[in-house]
């Protein structure tokens, strides 16, 4: 790996669960090509998933790109959709806007933010009502 | 245990994927997120979710294998999808207590 690491860009369909977490699938085996630890790559294959899945359900797809360095892994996933009401109460596990089809998919259970901040060693929100969100998150090696 | 002698001792049905994979412990939840966290590694999921975001998670947990409970069928699109990821199903008529009550005496006694 050089010292520009190396980076990977997705698209991200909106309503298209057939692929939501193609993306983080292809995150996963690329870090695992790269001889990064298991425990890393469970964290940011989780977080990454549950991006993922947040554009999916809230924000008609969006992009997700990755940065990879010998150590540190920085996430950073764009979106124009609704943008977020309220950030501390998304925060909150439980908390959750999904509709009942999305619920019956096993979604919407208000775990998507706690798990994406609970898996990353930063993540920050940068969120506008209306224009959307983007979420920027690292996890250090 | 690997998968083909616990497929064997639980008489489950095998929808898709590889045998030659090792199980070590029992995971049962059905809402993804959750399972995302807290499944691991070489875990027999069990759940009655077969839409296709089961394929994804159980790969991204790399769970050992997916036990659909109380006689679940994947459809065409989760069979693909696992196909892909190289993802396990097995289904079974059995509930979630059930599959779980029995896996927990065989993988303590193999």
């Amino acid at each position: 790996m050089t010292d520009a690491g190396i980076n990977f860009h997705f698209d991200v369909d909106g309503d298209d669960f057939s692929s939501a977490g193609a993306a983080s699938v292809e995150v996963k085996k690329n870090l695992r090509q790269l001889g990064f630890p298991p425990d890393v790559i469970r964290k940011v294959a989780i977080a990454m998933y549950e991006g993922e899945i947040n554009m999916v359900i809230h924000a008609n797809g969006g992009t997700a790109d990755v940065f990879v360095l010998p150590d540190e892994i920085t996430m950073v996933l764009r979106d124009q959709g609704p943008g977020i009401a309220d950030v501390s109460l998304a925060m909150q596990e439980g908390f959750s806007t999904a509709r009942d089809n999305i619920r019956s998919l096993g979604f919407g259970a208000g775990m998507g933010l706690p798990n994406m901040k609970k898996y990353t060693d930063t993540m920050e929100i940068e969120t506008e009502l209306g224009k959307g969100t983007k979420i920027i998150m690292k996890v250090k090696v | 245990m690997k998968l083909d002698q616990l497929a064997k001792e639980l008489s489950l049905c095998h929808v898709c994927g590889s045998l030659d994979k090792e199980a070590t412990n029992v995971y049962a939840g059905d809402l993804l997120s959750w399972v995302m966290s807290h499944a691991t590694e070489g875990d027999v999921w069990i759940t009655i979710m077969s839409n296709v975001n089961v394929a994804a998670v159980a790969s991204l947990t790399e769970a050992a294998c997916v036990i659909l409970a109380e006689g679940v069928q994947p459809d065409a699109e989760t069979v693909q999808a696992a196909q892909q990821k190289d993802v396990t199903i097995f289904s079974d008529s059995r509930s979630a207590y059930e599959l779980c009550c029995c896996l927990g005496a065989i993988l303590k006694n193999g």
